[in-house]
């Protein structure tokens, strides 16, 4: 039986008050296990990056619990919350938000500088990681100088550099090409995505269902149940 | 924490368009701060350049008087009044007044003349060329080496001159610590020999310089002094009388405090919005670092850094650039009375630090409200 690495239950999240108010997780329950891909598919608003916010520690949720492997996530003060999303789970986000004025390396870098790893020692570890998603050489140069795929190879490896056990990346095609953004999924498939670590992927691109190990649907602020894999 | 304010350091330096913008912006509000404050503080000390260069403990006036050029003269039995009050070790009177001399191209020139104890001489400056016994010999002057003394065609030992139809002759060359605000050149004589050469009213002693036994004479002095109806002061005394005049009554207090806070006002705004925009640039890195796992407190120590850096490069640099000026401005025009004191760069320095603690109070209150979940919908 696989480890949960994520559960959730019964969360609900809104937005807005009084006629305003939105619904966005209505009594959502999931468990994500380590050594699975698991996708969270569905329309837009229907609550998929709300859940990815709630289960990764960075958005409370009004109702519920999320555990992450085993801790009560919710239930920590603010700082304890931070030191547990950096030394825990590592983020993708969809416009990768990499530090435009840093050389690649520096950017890599940050999740260690954060955990008080010394600068030099930060950026050759950062240099290995960069060597891993394929971007050797290019450690000095700031991420404008890089294509669109390059920069989420980036933003992959400052996902990774923490060793996280948890990866949660964020629409990560969504600001590529069709054959870029296929080729950087396959890419975390192949060489991120191991037995000990859970990577949670939410997505509209279909093109990308082949290396998921499981899919799941959302829509109107409930998971509806699995195109691919099991149950949520 | 070394390696969040390197990050923090390279994320403000490497901005350079920004970084330049936040750095002209504070060296500017620097450069005209300290710049004013450094005119006035001249202006003060110029003002005060008698009591300084004189160095008398004690100085006894009219209770009018409110400049040391401002003088009104006192009956010679005051003299004897105060040399007799217990606790004065010695009492000298002083003739401080101006005149016209004509000099030998046949124009005429202001000066301001001090007359000094004949016996004593107390309060002469050192010479650095001539006797100082040469003093009392006939005509004799002593011809100060400051900024204004070109104005005399460069003087030398044997120089003459005329004062009020008498002759004069320069037999000495000093220095002084300070020159005078008015821009005329200063000579010194003997008391006799200032009144002899000068017009004068019916009472003849500008001040009496009192030197007391001991500190803890200087009250009863005082108290006797007003008792006579005339007013002694210590010599800082004397100098804060002054400066509270040029401060309080003359319109140069004002303006000077003026323009001092429009320059603050001016490098707190500059600073300030382009701090901020450079913030909100960042914002949402900023937000992405909060989701990667920094706390508030790092966030806060990272903006406290760029600011603070910001704000002391800035002051260095203002500070660099002030004292370029004066020292270039001095070369050009050996009157330019401004002067950085060590209070010019504590004022300024407080000013900074408001600016920079304004600029990064309104940044860190945004990073602060920004959620990391933002991140993720943008």
């Amino acid at each position: 039986m696989p480890q949960v690495a994520i559960q959730a239950k019964n969360v609900v999240k809104s937005f807005g008050v009084g006629d305003a108010r939105t619904m966005a997780l209505r009594e959502v329950s999931l468990d994500a296990y380590f050594g699975e891909m698991l996708y969270i598919v569905g329309p837009s608003g229907s609550g998929k990056t709300t859940l990815l916010s709630v289960v990764s520690g960075i958005l409370r949720p009004d109702a519920g619990t999320v555990a992450v492997e085993g801790t009560s996530i919710w239930t920590l003060g603010s700082d304890r919350l931070a030191d547990f999303r950096l030394r825990k789970i590592g983020f993708v986000f969809q416009d990768f938000h990499l530090f435009p004025r840093l050389t690649t390396a520096e950017n890599v870098a940050i999740p260690l500088i954060l955990k008080r790893q010394q600068w030099h020692e930060a950026i050759e570890v950062a240099k290995g990681y960069l060597d891993v998603v394929g971007l050797k050489g290019k450690a000095d140069l700031p991420p404008v100088k890089l294509s669109g795929g390059e920069q989420q190879r980036v933003a992959i490896a400052r996902a990774i550099a923490g060793q996280p056990d948890i990866l949660i990346m964020d629409e990560p095609t969504a600001s590529l090409d069709g054959d870029t953004g296929h080729a950087i999924v396959e890419f975390v498939r192949t060489h991120i995505f191991n037995e000990r670590r859970c990577i949670v992927i939410v997505t509209h691109d279909n093109r990308i269902y082949e290396f998921a190990t499981r899919v799941l649907r959302m829509e109107d602020g409930h998971l509806i149940g699995a195109e691919k894999g099991g149950s949520p | 924490m070394r390696g969040i304010l390197k990050l923090a350091y390279k994320l403000l330096v490497k901005d350079r368009a920004k970084f330049a913008a936040l750095l002209v912006g504070i060296t500017f509000a620097v450069f005209l701060m300290i710049q004013m404050l450094s005119m006035f503080a001249g202006i003060l000390t110029r003002s005060s350049a008698p009591v300084f260069n004189v160095g008398a403990s004690m100085w006894v006036m009219d209770p009018a008087v409110q400049t040391v050029a401002n003088t009104i003269g006192m009956p010679d039995y005051i003299l004897g009044a105060v040399r007799s009050i217990q606790g004065v070790a010695y009492a000298v009177p002083l003739y401080s007044g101006g005149a016209l001399v004509k000099l030998s191209d046949g124009t005429f020139q202001s000066v301001s003349i001090l007359g000094l104890d004949d016996t004593s001489l107390f309060g002469r400056p050192p010479l650095i060329e001539g006797r100082i016994e040469d003093i009392y010999a006939e005509n004799a002057f002593v011809v100060v080496k400051d900024s204004e003394y070109r104005k005399l065609g460069n003087p030398r030992i044997g120089t003459e001159f005329q004062v009020n139809d008498h002759r004069g002759v320069i037999v000495g060359i000093a220095k002084v610590a300070s020159s005078g605000l008015f821009g005329v050149p200063t000579l010194y004589t003997t008391y006799a020999r200032a009144l002899q050469y000068l017009p004068n009213p019916r009472f003849t002693i500008s001040y009496i310089l009192v030197e007391p036994k001991s500190e803890s004479d200087v009250p009863r002095i005082k108290q006797q002094v007003k008792a006579l109806g005339y007013m002694a002061l210590t010599k800082h005394e004397f100098v804060d009388r002054i400066s509270d005049f040029y401060k309080y009554q003359t319109g140069i207090g004002t303006n000077i405090l003026i323009m001092t806070v429009m320059s603050f006002i001016v490098g707190l705004s500059v600073s300030g919005q382009t701090f901020y925009t450079f913030v909100l640039e960042n914002l949402e890195r900023f937000g992405a670092l909060k989701a990667i796992g920094a706390k508030s407190r790092e966030l806060i120590f990272m903006i406290l850094f760029q600011a603070g850096f910001t704000a002391l490069t800035g002051y260095g640099l203002g500070i660099g650039a002030c004292a370029l000026l004066i020292t270039g401005a001095k070369l050009r025009l050996p009157s330019y009375a401004s002067i950085i004191t060590y209070w010019n760069l504590a004022v300024a320095f407080v000013m900074v630090v408001i600016i920079a603690t304004v600029s990064s109070y309104l940044a860190v209150r945004r990073v602060l409200r920004i959620e990391p979940f933002e991140i993720f919908r943008s």
